[in-house]
């Protein structure tokens, strides 16, 4: 069973990797200076499988790819929050860092032990089970092909503007 | 039913009525790589097999974030992308031409009606020509640069209607902070904001650059102005194109519509360390200040520099602070020399570097120590932003921060 992060409001990206770190590209490197500053724990102690569980608009800011990878390179594979901010959540999603919404974020407490179930939506934390929104159709579709890297591997041109997949 | 500009845009491209909420793979007309973003989404074309970019004139290459190379490994990227400018034929500006937003609208590669997507969340700045232009990570970028297209989700809108005429000392910048107060971060998530009213008619393109470059920070996809004489006038130098009309429809449907008036607007300052908590400068008088920065692609822009100059008249900068200026092109610091700016800020014991992103970043130089506390004319507040987590950074006008930089403390432009 895997921990829970927790995390308030408005967590920008600044914060989960500083700019000074930008010139890594390696997850497991940027991973060491996670939230470096603002909780330096985080880069030393999280392993593979815990969950961030934060509040509203989490990922805002900077369109830095960085910040998914260095959660990615922690081993954290899900971010429950509130909201996303728009960048982040895509970023996420096409490095392979599964963005969930879930309004209960409040109710949940750090370092409860967590797990979380994409199939049948909920969360699980010290317990109790509180519900998870589905990913958006369009974007489990790459989450499906294996990511945007393989999805975009698999095609030799895209469908340019001739049909919606909402 | 009416479209707004965003969605004719969208419906122009695709060559069929588009509307908001649709999810449309759409091409793009231009596509910007930084230093910082760009060898990952060269790194990720790669990997998804890519061999030739979808059109090397298409792609807008430069390096603003760590430049002169700031250490060994951003000098290594700067070679990284090189090779990929050789090699795919793109021209890249290097280091050369200033922060990436002031150039490719300077360039003139983003214009009326256009799709244009960058690797920075302030691509959303080439909205004040009228473009539609949305900030995207990395690995959508290598997907862009393979296939040339994206998918979007076309947003609603939210109308920002701006009337009323500035007072003197208050202009774009406080306009904007006021706005980013009102919506809040998160307020505009996943929508575009459109900038109306007279006093936007009224507004030149610098000013509607500041204000569509903070539309992220209210969580925007896009900010965009639609294109008007103003515009036309700031395209004819750039690109040969003839003015058409793309507006929203009288009966569009916006998300919402908030009204706002300027005529009364104080000086506004974000206070840390958000950059919706903008409050009036008297809130926050007297605040003791350690460094001003003037510049980055929010306000680095030589009517920027000018507006600073303007309250710094003959005197000098407090000696209890540091004033750095950075102009936010080659184009913008030749104005600014040519005009005698540079002379006067240097007079009055400013630093001034050459243009870059400079302090906004917080990964170059100018950065902060823990306790100190920055006033910046850039566009982000957040904690650790410009070094330390535990200093302080405030953001303000061009005129605040003269007049701030004057004194050594928080100060009312009105009042020096």
């Amino acid at each position: 069973m895997m921990r829970v992060w927790k995390f308030g409001d408005d967590i920008d990206t600044d914060a989960i990797i500083p700019g000074r770190f930008l010139t890594i590209y390696d997850p497991r490197e940027l991973a060491k200076h996670a939230f470096e500053g603002t909780r330096d724990e985080f880069g030393r102690e999280a392993t593979g499988g815990d969950v961030i569980v934060a509040g509203r608009n989490f990922g805002c800011g900077s369109s830095r790819e960085h910040a998914p990878l260095a959660l990615k390179g922690a081993g954290v594979t899900v971010v429950v929050a509130r909201s996303f901010a728009r960048i982040f959540f895509r970023n996420a999603v096409n490095v392979g860092l599964l963005p969930v919404v879930c309004t209960d974020t409040d109710r949940i407490a750090d370092g409860a032990q967590v797990t979380v179930n994409t199939k049948e939506h909920y969360i699980k934390a010290d317990g109790k089970k509180f519900p998870i929104e589905p990913v958006p159709e369009f974007m489990q579709g790459i989450v499906d092909a294996g990511g945007l890297v393989e999805y975009a591997k698999q095609q030799k041109e895209v469908p340019i503007c001739t049909k919606s997949r909402r | 039913m009416g479209q707004t500009i965003v969605e004719k845009i969208f419906s122009k491209k695709c060559g069929k009525a588009i509307w908001s909420g649709e999810v449309v793979m759409t091409p793009v007309d231009g596509a910007m790589i930084h230093d910082i973003t760009g060898p990952l989404a060269i790194q990720k074309f790669y990997e998804m097999g890519g061999t030739k970019v979808f059109d090397p004139k298409r792609i807008i290459m430069l390096f603003d974030h760590q430049i002169p190379a700031d250490s060994i490994e951003a000098a290594s990227n700067h070679i990284y992308m090189r090779q990929f400018a050789l090699e795919q034929d793109i021209h890249n500006y290097d280091i050369n031409e200033g922060v990436c937003h002031q150039v490719v609208l300077e360039k003139g590669r983003a214009a009326p009606g256009e799709i244009v997507v960058g690797a920075d969340s302030h691509t959303c700045m080439y909205g004040a020509v009228g473009a539609f232009a949305t900030g995207i990570g990395s690995t959508d970028m290598g997907f862009v640069l393979k296939f040339g297209a994206l998918y979007f989700k076309v947003p609603e809108a939210i109308r920002a209607e701006v009337s009323g005429t500035f007072p003197a000392r208050v202009g774009a910048k406080d306009l904007i902070l006021a706005i980013a107060a009102d919506i809040g971060a998160d307020g505009a998530t996943y929508k575009a904001i459109e900038f109306c009213g007279d006093a936007i008619a009224r507004m030149e393109i610098p000013g509607r650059m500041t204000c569509c470059n903070m539309a992220i920070e209210m969580g925007a996809k896009a900010g965009i102005v639609a294109p008007d004489t103003i515009t036309w006038d700031y395209m004819k130098k750039r690109r040969k194109m003839s003015p058409f009309i793309i507006e929203s429809d009288s009966d569009a449907k916006f998300a919402e519509t908030r009204s706002y008036d300027v005529s009364d607007l104080e000086p506004q300052v974000a206070i840390p360390h958000n950059v919706d908590k903008g409050v009036p400068v008297s809130k926050v008088a007297g605040t003791h200040v350690d460094q001003v920065f003037i510049g980055s692609c929010t306000n680095g822009r030589f009517e920027d520099l000018a507006e600073a100059a303007e309250v710094l008249g003959k005197k000098k900068f407090a000696p209890s602070l540091r004033v750095i200026v950075i102009p936010a092109s080659r184009d913008e610091y030749l104005k600014a020399l040519d005009a005698g700016l540079i002379k006067q800020f240097v007079k009055a014991g400013a630093l001034v570097e050459a243009p870059c992103c400079g302090p906004c970043m917080g990964g170059a130089f100018g950065l902060l120590a823990p306790g100190e506390v920055s006033l910046s004319t850039s566009n982000r507040n957040f904690k650790g932003r410009q070094g330390s987590t535990e200093a302080q950074v405030y953001l303000c006008s061009p005129a605040t921060a003269a007049a701030s930089a004057m004194t050594g403390e928080i100060t009312d432009p009105r009042e020096v």
